[in-house]
């Protein structure tokens, strides 16, 4: 059987964080009435003018920059011409032989070795509107969406894996977010990842047909989806056919991908320069303004972190995925400096509550000030770690600090001596089999013992005190 | 270059136009005449003129982010054929 590896190129939709659209003064906005967002400008009403959003055109200056792009001088705007009721008009208005940025690049780490994908383009145009099936031969449409500042960012074919497509969009997705330009939200749409995927004999250079994927809504779909499609394609050449040129569909519930339509004719957009748009022109004074206003960017944030908190790099790379993640962090070691037991917490204990709740560390009730007082509250054995992960399970619901649940609750860990030797005490008159088998030499019991007295004491007492006295006490038990 | 009947019928396709045969036949002949127009001016020298994509010397003309108001959806779709919910009714369209 011939071997074969995939050939990837990404395209990337990410809708820009302004407050207005792309072209007119409607505002940007997530829900709603259908259509009460729309102006004579975005319906393309006759006679209307489009003006370019100064903001928008920031944005895209500075990720095509953190993207390690080349602004060109001189940029204009296209009108792409097709018929679809997504668009009012019949055109949308993109860009063509002159985008805002070219010849970029993002460096991947997938199992330990640092890839640079290359990025040919980022380019800036306009949403389009949204088509709801209305069952049967009708569909509805809102333009509420149509006219939203979208950014386009495009690689070269550089992706061979389903894992490097995944890690690619995660910190592409990472320096979108970092920048404030786009809110990287999958699941409703702001950003959509589009690969096209084609296979080839390995070693070759000689491509093979491609296909394009759309609905991949999260990371998880983005690498199933290809990686389905690689499978796919794999299993028609092997077997005698040929794959066609087409978009196919990621169906999430069924894992599978699907044809979406087969393209009856080659798309001819006849792309021309928008009369009612003027060039966009670039200084070089206007560009390194720009570039000096970008922030700490994910790589530069992961340095740091490893150098100024010695993190390892796996655990850098993880926290600094996210901004907020990555400040949270940050602000927690403020008030508790044990980095790596910080690190720990929210890639494991946080994260898990994050994901099972569906929700973003943006959105976690936990303040980072009350995350450190909580593992300050086991450092100094207040808290056991095991109690401390019921405090955080509340911490995480109610949003409480966490000297008031442990007060409230009853947590607080017993370390005082004489109350433990109370409860070792109780605990040995209730049990003489055991006391007479370690008596006799015999070991085993002890773990049980330790058991019995963490029960009276509902998990509270310090372990170390336990074991420590519980071995004194056998040994010379009391008169 | 010369414009066949097919290059007509593509093109009427493109713009979503249906044409009569007669219309295609005189639409040949009308369009092959402006395509003679456009070889006359292919005739002059502008190897030392820069590509135009803008008859007015104008360049970044932008507006300020800042939202304004927008139309009632009731007037966004007062001039469609057919809304319903204040929404367009367009023929069932293939998800893209
Ligand atoms: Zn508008």
């Amino acid at each position: 059987m011939i071997d074969y590896e995939p050939v990837i190129g990404m395209e990337v939709h990410a809708e820009l964080l302004t407050e207005s659209k792309m072209f007119c003064k409607c505002k940007v906005d997530f829900g709603g009435a259908p259509n009460s967002r729309v102006c004579p400008v975005c319906l393309g009403l006759p006679g209307s003018l489009p003006v370019a959003n100064e903001k928008a055109v920031e944005y895209v200056v500075r990720a095509a920059l953190a993207l390690n792009c080349t602004i060109s001088e001189e940029s204009l705007f296209h009108r792409k011409n097709y018929f679809y009721p997504d668009m009012a008009k019949n055109y949308q208005i993109s860009q063509y032989d002159f985008p805002i940025g070219s010849n970029g690049w993002i460096d991947i780490t997938v199992d330990g070795d640092t890839r640079r994908i290359r990025i040919r383009r980022v380019h800036l145009e306009e949403d389009t509107g949204k088509l709801i099936h209305a069952g049967g031969n009708e569909s509805l449409v809102d333009y509420n969406r149509s006219g939203l500042p979208l950014m386009e960012v495009v690689t070269e074919a550089d992706i061979h894996s389903a894992e490097e497509a995944r890690e690619y969009l995660v910190r592409l997705r990472a320096i979108l977010t970092y920048l404030g330009v786009n809110d990287g939200k999958m699941e409703e749409g702001s950003l959509r990842c589009e690969p096209n995927i084609s296979i080839r004999q390995k070693g070759t250079a000689k491509l093979g047909t491609k296909t394009e994927l759309k609905n991949l809504n999260s990371f998880r779909a983005v690498f199933s989806g290809v990686q389905y499609e690689t499978e796919r394609q794999t299993n028609v050449l092997n077997e005698g056919g040929k794959v066609i040129q087409e978009t196919r569909r990621w169906d999430d519930a069924n894992n599978r991908t699907a044809s979406m339509r087969v393209k009856e004719l080659e798309q001819e957009y006849r792309y021309f320069p928008d009369p009612d748009l003027v060039a966009l022109h670039f200084t070089t004074d206007y560009i390194e303004r720009q570039r000096s206003i970008l922030p700490e960017l994910p790589d530069e944030k992961k340095t740091r972190l490893m150098e100024k908190w010695g993190l390892p790099a796996y655990d850098a790379e993880i926290i600094t995925d996210s901004r907020a993640m990555a400040d949270f962090f940050e602000e927690t070691v403020e008030h508790c400096p044990d980095a790596k037991t910080v690190s720990n917490w929210i890639m494991g204990d946080l994260a898990k509550l994050l994901n099972a709740a569906g929700l973003d560390i943006s959105d976690c009730k936990v303040k980072p000030v009350d995350f450190a007082r909580m593992l300050t509250l086991i450092q100094e054995g207040t808290i056991s770690g095991k109690i401390a992960k019921g405090v955080f399970d509340d911490m995480f619901e109610t949003g409480k600090a966490p000297d008031a649940i442990v007060k409230s609750g009853g947590m607080t860990q017993i370390s005082d001596e004489h109350e433990i030797l109370g409860v070792i005490d109780r605990v040995l008159g209730e049990n003489s089999e055991a006391v007479a088998k370690i008596a006799a030499g015999d070991m085993k019991p002890m773990g049980f013992l330790v058991g019995q007295i963490m029960r009276h004491t509902q998990g509270r007492a310090n372990p170390e005190v336990v074991n420590r006295l519980l071995k004194k006490r056998v040994a010379e038990p009391a008169n | 270059m010369k414009l066949s009947k097919q290059d007509i019928e593509h093109v009427a396709l493109l713009a979503r136009l249906e044409l009569s045969e007669d219309e295609k036949d005189s639409l040949t002949g009308r369009l092959n005449q402006i395509m003679e127009h456009f070889g006359k001016l292919q005739e002059l020298d502008t190897s030392q003129v820069a590509p135009t994509s803008h008859s007015i010397p104008l360049q970044n003309v932008f507006r300020h982010d800042t939202a304004g108001r927008s139309m009632t959806p009731s007037d966004v779709v007062a001039n469609a054929p057919e809304s319903r919910d204040d929404q367009f009714v367009v023929p069932q369209v293939v998800e893209t």
